[in-house]
């Protein structure tokens, strides 16, 4: 043990250590620290009684204040709800076609669709909306249905292809090598056809033989001159975007067991307020179309729908 | 100093010392009239500074000096810093901190003495107490007085003034933040802000807690400066030094004598003293004389000091420089006859010097030493650097990012798309007309956020806010054939008069496989 002495100049205890002849002093702290210390030591217990503190085998000590950080998050919840509720009265009021208008509102919404987008939609369409095989990429400028904000609304509110709702999106591409309308080595001229109209290959004898066989089979639904049908959901093959791929392999298998995608219908589960969000943020992705102006109906609405991009 | 006593059966060790209260006399002198001047100027400038004016037109506070937190701009008279240009107050803080390597090295701890606000409101709440409670005597009685109506008086106006000061300076503080002459007229009808009401507060308690009961508790205990600063002093720093060469053996009583002593034939009626050697041996033999000290242990300097140290126990960290004892001792020197700064600034090397008989050096050669040049060399440096960068400083300035989810989209003409995210800075105060273009992608064409790209062209036209960021998001459209990654150069263009641009380079993704 180190030897204490008291050091003769100061009157201090020195604390007995002692390195190359250099001795520490056991200087006192000065009085107002020390009762600082003993503070912090009442202000812990009081802590410790006050709030949650001390861990129990199943639970812990609840604290006569009441405070929990799940009660704290269930008020700041309810507080968000409240600060974000001008906000969806305001969407709740305005027509979708009217949205774009009002350029804050239209922001708002983009902004509360990302979000919702991130929960409802992104197992299909994926995180950055890109869709992958037989799930469309909503960032690009082809639509099956339609993209402008009213049937982007119309779209997520009731699906593609769901039983049950009478408003949903229905077509239904015959498989026409399954029910042996066409032969395989018909197939295989369509899809040559296919290639030739949508700018992949070059003109061939088999092409030809395909054109006759689309003008009977498919232009029903594609049209003559293959650019597809909104009202029927029915692609356009001429261009240059393949939801199911454009190659020969895709195409013939295509053609042979039929496509037919489904989208839940959203409205069921989401308020309506959500889905405009939703269509505001899917036509905020650079895909968007403007609603093309219907003749309007009554006198007094006789003045131009605006645009929907409010820009030209 | 320990008592026999105390050696031989030592008290317990103590847990707390309880504080040694000070009572600083009241002195007059050269150092002191020099903290007096700067004091004034010091809290001029604090007190003064918001509510200078500055017209900067409709669209920014017309307020001199402004740290609009809700707006993230600061404002210095003709300059307006953006959170992004940070590294100017960066900088500021680097030369605020090499200009105290300088100022320690060269003149000691000039900021602690004269210049650091503990320093500058102690003294002026020093000054307040011995207003109302007299001097160094008349307050060591007052303390020890009994508590009756007029110490209660005395005491009660006393922390009302303090507390008056203190609720000055906490006031004053939030003015730096918003436009002064309106805050003031809120805080005063009771609709201020609630942080202003909590600053303010904060800072009267801090400010009469500190300046007016901590006092040098907080130097000594609690202030890492002094710590920092006794590390960068040598033995070529001034410091307040006592003259251990000249002051020592003390003398007490010898003083009538030492003057007589030294000069025997002007003073022969001087009657011997106990102890020293009679007059007339002093004159045949002066090798008799004893070595008598010029310091004739009056405590004056201990009595005057704010922080209560001995500076004849020599450099300590107690020792805030600020040159009082210095005053004290002269006019005790003056009173004797005696050269005055037997207690003076002066560097550890010079005194060695003077004790050996040896000349000091050149005042001049200590403050041009290397260490100094060097200091001042890095400050200047750093300082012109910065005036540089805000003269040629962009008022416009342009930031561009690429949305990398997805990274491209085809369009249905086969073409490729990238969308990217635009920042415009309008760094002035009013509203400018800009030009955004693309450059180095062949067949490429921009449209914007609700544009569409029937409209889409090489270049597009904006106006950006006054003093406002205009975020942006462009479409960027080209021929899928070409290779994965072209570059693009984004360029922004102001259209008024004053233009100026900015450039920035990116790159545009297509697929590998171009098709």
């Amino acid at each position: 043990m180190a030897e204490q002495r008291v050091d003769e100049k100061t009157g201090t205890r020195t604390v007995g250590h002692e390195w190359d002849g250099i001795e520490e002093l056991d200087t006192p702290m000065p009085r107002w620290w020390l009762y600082t210390f003993y503070a912090t030591i009442i202000f812990a217990l009081g802590y410790v009684v006050a709030y949650p503190a001390w861990p129990l085998v199943h639970d812990a000590t609840r604290g006569v204040l009441g405070w929990s950080s799940r009660g704290e998050y269930a008020r700041e919840v309810a507080a968000e709800g409240v600060r974000r509720s001008a906000v969806r009265e305001e969407l709740a009021r305005i027509p979708i076609e009217r949205l774009p208008e009002n350029s804050k509102l239209f922001e708002a919404a983009v902004a509360g669709g990302a979000s919702a987008f991130k929960v409802h939609c992104v197992q299909c369409h994926g995180s950055g909306a890109a869709g992958s095989k037989g799930y469309p990429n909503l960032n690009d400028d082809d639509w099956l249905w339609g993209g402008d904000l009213k049937m982007l609304v119309a779209t997520i509110t009731n699906g593609i292809r769901q039983p049950g709702n009478d408003a949903t999106h229905v077509s239904m591409m015959p498989a026409f090598g399954r029910d042996q309308l066409l032969k395989s080595d018909e197939i295989e001229d369509v899809a040559s056809y296919v290639r030739i109209v949508s700018g992949q290959e070059k003109p061939s004898a088999s092409a030809q033989r395909g054109a006759a066989l689309f003008a009977t089979n498919c232009a029903v639904c594609h049209g003559a001159n293959a650019k597809g049908s909104r009202e029927l959901g029915a692609p356009n093959l001429t261009d240059k975007i393949w939801l199911y791929g454009g190659d020969r392999e895709s195409l013939v298998q295509t053609i042979t067991n039929s496509r037919g995608g489904v989208m839940p219908a959203w409205g069921t589960r989401l308020d309506p307020v959500t889905i405009k969000m939703l269509a505001a943020y899917v036509h905020s992705l650079g895909g968007g179309e403007a609603i093309v102006p219907q003749p309007s109906p009554s006198p007094t609405e006789a003045a131009p729908a605006p645009s929907a991009n409010g820009k030209p | 100093m320990a008592s026999p006593e105390d050696l031989i059966a030592p008290k317990p060790p103590q847990l707390f010392e309880a504080r040694r209260k000070i009572f600083p006399k009241a002195v007059r002198g050269s150092y002191r009239n020099l903290k007096w001047a700067i004091m004034a100027v010091t809290l001029a400038i604090y007190y003064i500074t918001p509510w200078l004016r500055w017209d900067r037109g409709p669209y920014a506070p017309d307020q001199a000096v402004l740290v609009d937190i809700a707006n993230r701009r600061f404002f210095m008279f003709a300059i307006e810093i953006w959170p992004h240009e940070f590294y100017y107050v960066a900088g500021l803080l680097i030369m605020a901190a090499i200009g105290l390597f300088l100022v320690t090295s060269s003149v000691g701890r000039a900021w602690c003495g004269y210049a650091c606000p503990q320093t500058v409101w102690t003294d002026l709440f020093l000054h307040v107490e011995r207003l109302i409670d007299g001097d160094r005597n008349a307050q060591i009685r007052l303390q020890k007085a009994p508590l009756g109506p007029s110490k209660i008086a005395k005491r009660v106006t006393k922390h009302a003034i303090w507390l008056a000061i203190a609720l000055l300076t906490g006031g004053a503080w939030v003015f730096y933040f918003a436009d002064a002459p309106t805050l003031a007229r809120y805080i005063v009808i009771g609709q201020g802000p609630t942080v202003a009401y909590a600053t303010i507060a904060l800072l009267t308690a801090t400010t009469y807690v500190l300046g007016g009961l901590m006092r040098e508790q907080f130097c000594i205990y609690a202030c890492p400066w002094p710590r920092i600063q006794g590390a960068m002093l040598d033995e070529k720093s001034l410091l307040v030094t006592y003259k251990y060469w000249r002051g020592e053996p003390r003398t007490h009583g010898l003083k009538r004598a030492a003057p007589a002593a030294r000069q025997p034939e002007t003073d022969k009626g001087a009657a011997p003293m106990p102890g020293v050697p009679s007059l007339v041996a002093l004159a045949a033999n002066p090798e008799l004389a004893p070595k008598i000290g010029d310091c004739i242990d009056c405590n004056a300097c201990v009595a005057v000091c704010p922080t209560g140290i001995d500076i004849r126990e020599g450099a300590q960290i107690g020792c805030i420089t600020c040159g009082l004892c210095i005053d004290a001792c002269d006019e005790v020197m003056d009173r004797l006859d005696r050269p005055r700064r037997l207690i003076g600034y002066s560097t550890i090397a010079d005194e060695q010097a003077a004790g050996e008989g040896r000349a000091p050096e050149h005042p001049m050669k200590r403050l041009f030493r290397p260490r100094a040049i060097a200091y001042f060399l890095i400050w200047a440096s750093i300082g012109l650097a910065m005036l540089f960068a805000l003269g040629t400083r962009s008022r416009l300035d342009l930031s561009v990012s690429q949305n990398r989810n997805p990274v491209y989209v085809r369009l249905s003409d086969g073409s490729i798309r990238n969308t990217f995210t635009l920042k415009v800075r309008n760094m002035q105060s009013r509203p400018r007309e800009v030009e955004v273009s693309i450059e180095g992608l062949p067949g490429g064409a921009l449209w914007s956020e609700g544009g569409a790209r029937e409209g889409a062209a090489n270049s597009l036209r904006l106006s950006v806010p006054a003093d406002k960021v205009t975020k942006l998001r462009l479409f960027v459209a080209a021929p899928s054939d070409g290779p994965p990654r072209s570059d693009l150069t984004f360029r922004v263009r102001a259209l008024d008069a004053e233009g100026g641009e900015d450039t920035h380079q990116i790159h545009f993704e297509r697929p590998e496989t171009g098709r």
